[in-house]
């Protein structure tokens, strides 16, 4: 009988260190580093709010997280609007549920490999003499090589797109397919439009799914360097890259005062997007 | 809906499916042809002949930079570590969460803040507590915590889903035949969550196998093998970086491929146990 009541805590207490270890931990020391001080060489144990001014105070670090926003917000409204549109799709319009396991995991496949390579493979695809502007030249569209493609926002937008895209088509399909189909029966019959449907009633159950989407979207281009550091050949700048960058040059209190208003700032996007959209029915 | 005739909408669709997938798979197909340029064809197209040179330089020759066959053992002892680990983890944690426990509520919300903390603070956080601590981090440590809050939450909410759709008729069937708790876990509820638990594994280890940003400060002095591609993407100017491009893509999709292969095989075998 006590066995049974402790249980569930010696099932959780794996689950529980772990985390302990490796996330509470690391956050409580990136909060204390926060304050320390640094010079060139070390870092050392001090109370200090130097870091957070230089960084508050710096015009660098607004234009930085601007930017970091921008790709946010654009990243997000490509997402959702593709991630909608591939997830409504394999619910609505394929009939056999085998035929929507095989093209969901087609979806999902590229997920599962490498990101830093789905970035290479852009190269010889957008760039200067890449398949798409030899083509556009040899169909006579242009005279001279696009330079916009690689190395720019536009390679930054498009390769979060192609990373990040099934963070939303999963969780929207799932509760796509949660949907009572007589509730678009009966919409039909009491003769709503196709799009009075989606807009009545597909939209309004699929909003869990499209939060959980963006939660994801959302934290991912908000503490993404890679991508940026990547495809914009190092001419574009986002917190993520800034706080790699003051890592490189082992200022680390710097990079940790960062990192925190980092994570103050996406909490409070998470918690607003909470705040419209009760997810806790999906869970 | 199903009796219905296709409207114009599911052409529409059709087409904007379509082209959705070859935007996910264009870009690694070109690569993949890329990586047979010829010995003096370049990054991009046309291609210079075919050639597998650039698999033999892969694989047989010393690189001018990194340690490709060392990153990729690394990667892959990695991977399996994670992989065991989160199926392990998660499978007891879904079981804890089918009954109330104190700090249930919290554990949760951790797990998920796991999933939404930005991978870099991860790995600056281990980083620095690493160091505040005095220990030196490592791949199979430092680098194995990290992955670990990156695979940890997926498979919990995945053994959510399972469990959710768990029918309790079947422990309880067990348990009037007099099974003992072990007895029916062992014989009656790992048996059906099984398939589930090898896709948790799936993820564990491609997760794992592919991750950058929470490896970055916590790999210690030897690389992993996204880290080590990364590298050579700086100083590489050859198709070998396709051929390897190449190469690892098709590990990992073969190693998806057999675990759905396993699935499949596991449930076409019970379905049948079932009917007979």
């Amino acid at each position: 009988m006590t066995l049974s009541r402790i249980a569930p805590y010696l099932q959780a207490a794996p689950l529980t260190l772990i985390l302990a270890a490796f996330l509470v931990l690391p956050i409580a020391t990136i909060v204390m580093v926060s304050f320390w001080d640094y010079d060139s060489i070390q870092i050392f144990p001090d109370f200090v709010f130097t870091n957070y001014e230089e960084t508050i105070t710096s015009p660098v670090t607004w234009r930085t997280y601007l930017n970091t926003l921008k790709y946010t917000v654009i990243v997000w409204a490509v997402t959702l609007l593709v991630g909608f549109w591939v997830a409504y799709y394999l619910a609505f319009h394929i009939r056999s549920a085998t035929m929507q396991m095989v093209l969901f995991l087609v979806c999902t496949i590229p997920f599962l490999t490498s990101n830093i390579i789905r970035m290479i493979s852009w190269i010889p695809f957008l760039g200067r003499n890449g398949l798409l502007n030899q083509s556009l030249m040899t169909m006579g569209v242009i005279d001279q090589p696009l330079e916009f493609l690689l190395f720019s926002d536009f390679a930054v937008v498009l390769a979060m797109v192609h990373l990040y895209t099934l963070f939303m088509v999963t969780p929207i399909f799932n509760t796509l397919m949660r949907i009572d189909r007589a509730l678009i029966e009966a919409a039909r019959d009491a003769g709503a439009s196709a799009f009075q449907i989606l807009t009545n009633v597909i939209i309004p159950l699929a909003k869990p799914g499209i939060a959980i989407g963006s939660i994801f979207v959302v934290t991912l281009v908000m503490g993404d360097f890679i991508t940026v550091r990547f495809m914009s050949g190092g001419q574009s700048a986002s917190v993520g890259l800034m706080m790699a960058n003051q890592i490189a040059l082992l200022q680390y209190p710097a990079a940790a005062a960062n990192a925190v208003i980092l994570l103050v700032l996406v909490l409070l996007l998470v918690a607003a997007i909470l705040r419209i959209v009760n997810i806790r029915k999906e869970l | 809906m199903n009796s219905e005739k296709r409207g114009p909408g599911f052409y529409v669709l059709t087409a904007f499916f379509i082209l959705f997938v070859l935007f996910l798979y264009g870009p690694l197909s070109t690569i993949f042809i890329l990586s047979f340029q010829g010995p003096n064809g370049g990054l991009t197209f046309p291609m210079n002949g075919v050639s597998l040179r650039w698999f033999e330089n892969l694989l047989f020759e010393q690189q001018a930079v990194g340690d490709f066959g060392g990153a990729f053992s690394r990667s892959l002892i990695l991977g399996l570590m994670t992989m065991l680990t989160t199926v392990v983890v998660s499978l007891l944690a879904g079981l804890a969460f089918r009954r109330r426990f104190l700090g249930s509520g919290p554990l949760f919300y951790l797990t998920i803040a796991s999933l939404i903390v930005p991978s870099i603070l991860i790995s600056l956080g281990i980083g620095l507590a690493f160091n505040v601590f005095g220990l030196e981090p490592a791949w199979y440590s430092s680098g194995f915590g990290a992955h670990l809050t990156w695979t940890l939450p997926f498979g919990l909410l995945i053994m959510f889903a399972v469990f959710n759709r768990f029918n309790p008729a079947y422990e309880e069937a067990a348990r009037d035949l007099g099974a003992s708790p072990w007895q029916t876990f062992a014989h009656v509820v790992l048996p059906i969550i099984l398939p589930s638990l090898i896709g948790v594994g799936l993820f564990g280890f491609t997760l794992s196998y592919d991750e950058f940003a929470r490896t970055l400060m916590t790999s210690g002095s030897f690389n992993t093998l996204p880290l080590e591609i990364y590298g050579m993407t700086t100083n590489v100017t050859t198709p070998v970086l396709y051929a390897l491009g190449t190469v690892t893509t098709l590990f990992s999709m073969a190693v998806i491929l057999i675990a759905l292969a396993t699935i499949a095989v596991l449930r076409k075998r019970r379905a049948r146990r079932l009917a007979g």
